[in-house]
């Protein structure tokens, strides 16, 4: 047993870091605030090139071969970058939909139980809300039990004003069409839990830069004749961020493997634990940002929100807090003593 | 990153829990908590019976006695032992993972031969004089003053929180010889004869009604010299090497008991009703995330401390959140209890269904609180993350500390 990174993990994550912070650093990521499009297709085509979308596909099949702990690596260090777009989505869908793993494909996703309960029949009256419809070359819909494809120009949608992430555009539909189907159940099962796992370690790389940029604004913001970061009731809140974010990236790392390594442990009931634990370090973590930055980080130039606001975005898909609590428990109440594995 | 075990790791888990369960049916039924004497020989027979297996010291290093084990079949041992309801290191504590430990590293060859084979073997029981009434989160203030006269140090002052004093042979004592305000410089680290004449112990009460802990009282305790471990006046630094011998599992036994109340919770929810509400579930399922998070953490520690033969600084982060956690989770389990809690005695339910197990969730409640300051408090272990792992400014020290 060796939890700590391999030499070839720790350059996975470190190539990726640098890749975004070379050619996607936050100054370029925002040009895109407010926009109706946020892919850049250039972008998707240089993460493609990294291998982030054809990671985990067999190297026959003209992916890297790699697991999802490779793969969870790579998403945190996207996640850190807040970058845009609907990257699980479609490192999901290679293999599956074509040109997913090369980038040429950008394919969206959004969960609905199949098939949706009516109003009448106690179905919610919201509307359905799907992201970055108009980057979308195909649009998945995903339930327990299984995945369909829909033409997303196909489908007479309301662009919503005032995302709560400027960086995620948001449409409205009044229906969504059944679309063809693309997957069963038993696809949707591991696409339910890999997306899960891959969400948090967005969650988790969001986490981890809004604890650098709180901690870097409090050695560097003067108050009462020296940095505010000196202060325990300021360095108290870093210090839990850091907590968070640790626990959360055990969690997440832990989960991933399990994935790759079914032996030693309930994968499902790791990825549910660790999209709980990272959605809470990522938006805890992104509030208490915005606070350490006192008023500055109630401004829109400031950029604390951004990954705050993000974090609110991903906290809504592949489980939330309650959904993932809930079938945690239910884990507990088959097997109350078990789960643990050696 | 990999989670499976070696071969080599699993035949080590293999025997250990063959041993374990020929060995624990014979054990006597463990000895009321403030049954001092009893407690002393139950603790000290169990780490004899670790001794003639092999077992004892699975941490120490091979040339201090011990097994010299790995720091995943340390994570292994403690781990089984838990799982199987071996007894706790309990009195043997202080001579097995502290003094023990401190003596390999920094004591002489004469001191290693007298001291390190009864700890291992169970013959001798440790405790600890560091903290003072006046010196507890600040213990390099602590004020216990040794004169020196001839071959012996004179001793005089007080310590606190001094667990199993009133069973111990020997104390682990720091005393000042420097100046008053000498503090971290000043500071030597003493082997005390707890039978020596001048040495006086008063019992503490906890919250939990029980008598954990003991104050010291040393007057004009005169200690030879030749217990003196390490130079005079570098008593501090003894200290903290003792503290590099950490290899991640300090909680491990602690975490895998949490794991157990979780299951107990569960099972008292169920029983009284209370797992039909969804606010219930949802805190039972959370506290199973951390739980899982924090046994992922220690794994990480323990791999990292595998690979760098040092304690990486997490296990300050383990501390702050596995603390507040399990806090959490004494939180629910009483909260569940309802009126049955307002005793720490077993109630038996109206329905048949046996005893509701209120004193094991009253009384580590009770426990749960002193978690967060035992051991370097929250907020200490705040100010280490954020200066130590975050690189913030030290909190100003005001300048009158230490010289009055």
């Amino acid at each position: 047993m060796d939890f700590e990174l391999s030499e070839a993990q720790v350059d996975l994550a470190a190539g990726v870091r640098r890749l975004c912070e070379g050619r996607f650093p936050l100054e370029v990521v925002r040009r895109a605030e407010g926009a109706d499009q946020v892919v850049d297709r250039a972008t998707w085509h240089a993460l493609s090139d990294a291998g982030v979308f054809a990671l985990c596909l067999p190297e026959d099949a003209g992916g890297a071969g790699l697991g999802l702990a490779e793969a969870a690596l790579v998403f945190e260090e996207l996640g850190r970058s807040l970058l845009a777009g609907p990257l699980v989505a479609t490192h999901l869908a290679a293999g599956l939909i074509d040109g997913a793993d090369d980038g040429s494909t950008v394919v969206g996703l959004v969960e609905r139980p199949d098939p949706p309960p009516t109003v009448a029949d106690g179905g919610s009256p919201v509307p359905v809300l799907v992201e970055h419809l108009a980057d979308l070359d195909v649009l998945l819909v995903l339930s327990e039990l299984g995945i369909s494809a829909v033409d997303p120009s196909s489908l007479d949608a309301t662009r919503l004003r005032r995302p709560m992430d400027p960086l995620t555009p948001v449409w409205s539909l009044a229906s969504l069409p059944s679309g063809a189907p693309v997957a069963g159940p038993e696809v949707a099962k591991w696409w339910l839990r890999d997306g899960a796992v891959l969400t948090a370690a967005l969650q988790l790389g969001a986490a981890a830069w809004s604890t650098d940029l709180a901690v870097a604004y409090a050695k560097q913001r003067v108050q009462f004749g020296r940095p505010i970061g000196a202060f325990q009731a300021v360095k108290h809140l870093c210090a839990d961020m850091a907590v968070r974010t640790e626990v959360a990236r055990a969690a997440v790392h832990a989960a991933a493997v399990t994935v790759d390594q079914p032996d030693v442990g309930d994968s499902v009931v790791a990825a549910a634990g660790a999209k709980l634990l990272a959605d809470e370090a990522a938006l805890a973590n992104g509030r208490s940002c915005i606070q350490v930055h006192g008023g500055m980080g109630f401004t829109w130039d400031v950029p604390a929100h951004l990954a705050y606001k993000r974090a609110r975005v991903l906290a809504g898909q592949f489980g939330t807090a309650e959904s993932l609590a809930e079938s945690l428990a239910e884990s507990l109440a088959e097997s109350p003593a078990g789960g643990h594995p050696g | 990153m990999d989670l499976r075990y070696t071969p080599a790791e699993q035949e080590f888990r293999h025997h250990l829990r063959s041993w374990l369960a020929g060995v624990l049916p014979s054990l006597p039924p463990k000895p009321q908590p403030d049954d001092w004497a009893g407690r002393r020989s139950y603790d000290t027979r169990w780490q004899r019976l670790l001794f003639e297996a092999g077992y004892a010291g699975v941490d120490w290093p091979v040339e201090g006695g011990g097994r010299g084990s790995s720091p995943v079949e340390q994570l292994i041992f403690k781990e089984e032992l838990e799982r199987a309801h071996a007894p706790y290191v309990g009195v043997n504590f202080v001579g097995l993972l502290h003094a023990g430990p401190t003596i390999i590293a920094e004591g002489t060859p004469a001191q290693r031969r007298r001291y390190l084979p009864p700890i291992l073997r169970g013959d001798e029981v440790w405790c600890q004089g560091f903290s003072e009434p006046d010196a507890g989160s600040d213990l390099a203030s602590l004020r216990t003053r040794a004169r020196r006269d001839g071959n012996e140090y004179v001793v005089t002052g007080s310590k606190i929180w001094t667990s199993h004093a009133e069973v111990a042979d020997h104390c682990e004592l720091l005393v000042r010889t420097g100046d008053e305000g000498s503090r971290h410089r000043g500071i030597t680290w003493l082997i005390l004869p707890m039978d020596l004449p001048g040495v006086d112990i008063r019992p503490l009460t906890t919250i939990g009604g029980s008598t954990e802990f003991a104050e010291l009282f040393l007057d004009e305790v005169r200690v030879p010299v030749a217990n003196r471990v390490g130079e005079e006046n570098d008593g501090w630094r003894v200290t903290m090497v003792t503290l590099s011998f950490e290899r991640g599992t300090a909680f491990v036994g602690d975490l895998l008991e949490a794991v157990e109340l979780l299951a107990t919770t569960v099972s008292i929810a169920q029983r009284t009703g209370a797992w039909g509400d969804p606010g219930v579930r949802r805190q039972v399922g959370h506290l199973r995330a951390e739980l899982d998070a924090l046994w992922a953490l220690t794994k990480r520690n323990v791999s990292q401390a595998a690979r760098t033969g040092v304690p990486g600084i997490g296990g300050t982060v383990f501390k702050l959140a596995y603390t507040e956690t399990r806090q959490r989770l004494g939180e629910l389990s009483l909260s569940l209890l309802g009126r049955a809690g307002l005793a720490a005695e077993d109630l038996e339910l109206l329905d048949g269904s046996g005893l509701l197990p209120c004193e094991t969730v009253v009384d580590d409640w009770f426990r749960g609180i002193s978690l967060t300051i035992a051991a370097g408090t929250s907020q200490i272990q705040r100010n280490i993350v954020g200066e130590r792992i975050l690189g913030l400014p030290k909190e100003p020290v005001a300048p009158a500390a230490g010289n009055r």
